[in-house]
C-alpha cells in the first residue's frame, strides 16, 4: 500500500471514531429540538450558552470535512476511473471547502 | 455474493455517505445564515413544511444509518472477532429506523 493510502486509511478511521459521539449527540439534539419547530432564537439561545456547543461543533466540522473528502476519493477510485494526481488535488480541495463552510458555520453560531 | 448481507451493508454505508456528502455544503450553508438571525428564520419557516419535513426524515435516517453501519465496520476491524458480528447488520438498520420513527414523533410533538 502506497504511503498516501496508508495516512488516508487511517485519517478516515479516526475522523470515523472522532464523529462516533458526536453524530449520536446530533441526532440527540435533533430528536430533542425538532419538537414544537424550529426557530433562530432557540437554537442560537442553545448554541451561544457554553463555549462548549462552539467546540463541539468546531470538532464536528473539520472531523467531517476529513471524513467526507477522503469518503468521496474513495468512491470515486473504485467506481469512475479517476485515479491519478488530479483526484488527490480535488480530493483536498472538497476537504477544505467544507472546512471553511463548517468554521464559517461555527462562527455563525457561536 | 450481491444478495449476501454484507454487500447490501456495504451498498447502504457508501450510498448513504454519497447523499450525506452531498448534503453537508447546503447543510453548513444554511447555517452560515445563522449571522443574520432574520434569514435563518426565513429558511426554519420554509423548511417547517410537510415535503421538507420529509426529506428531512430520510436524511436522519441516513444519518443514523451511516453512524450505525459505521461503527459496525469500525468494530470488525479494531475487536476481535465475534460470532455476533453477523447479527450486527439488523441491529444498525433496526437503531437508524427508531431514530427516523423518533424524529417523524418528536417532528409532531
Amino acid at each position: 500500500m502506497k504511503r498516501l493510502e496508508l495516512w488516508l486509511y487511517i485519517a478516515q478511521r479516526a475522523s470515523a471514531l472522532v464523529l462516533a459521539p458526536l453524530v449520536l449527540l446530533h441526532l440527540g439534539v435533533i430528536l430533542y429540538a425538532v419538537a414544537g419547530g424550529l426557530s433562530a432564537s432557540e437554537i442560537l439561545g442553545r448554541t451561544r450558552s457554553t463555549w462548549m456547543w462552539p467546540a463541539a461543533y468546531g470538532l464536528f466540522v473539520v472531523a467531517a470535512a476529513v471524513h467526507a473528502a477522503i469518503g468521496l476519493r474513495v468512491v470515486l477510485r473504485e467506481w469512475t476511473s479517476w485515479r491519478d494526481r488530479s483526484l488527490d488535488l480535488a480530493t483536498l480541495g472538497i476537504g477544505l471547502v467544507l472546512l471553511l463552510l463548517g468554521l464559517r458555520a461555527v462562527q455563525a453560531i457561536a | 455474493m450481491r444478495n449476501h448481507p454484507s454487500y447490501r451493508a456495504f451498498l447502504v454505508h457508501r450510498l448513504s455517505g454519497i447523499a450525506l456528502a452531498l448534503f453537508l455544503p447546503a447543510h453548513l450553508i444554511v447555517l452560515g445564515l445563522a449571522l443574520e438571525t432574520a434569514m435563518l428564520d426565513g429558511f426554519l419557516d420554509w423548511a417547517a413544511q410537510p415535503a421538507v419535513k420529509a426529506a428531512e426524515t430520510i436524511l436522519v435516517i441516513l444519518l443514523a444509518l451511516h453512524l450505525f453501519g459505521g461503527l459496525r465496520l469500525l468494530a470488525i476491524e479494531l475487536l476481535p472477532w465475534s460470532d455476533r458480528q453477523k447479527d450486527w447488520i439488523g441491529w444498525a438498520a433496526a437503531a437508524a429506523l427508531a431514530v427516523g420513527a423518533g424524529f417523524v414523533v418528536r417532528s409532531f410533538a
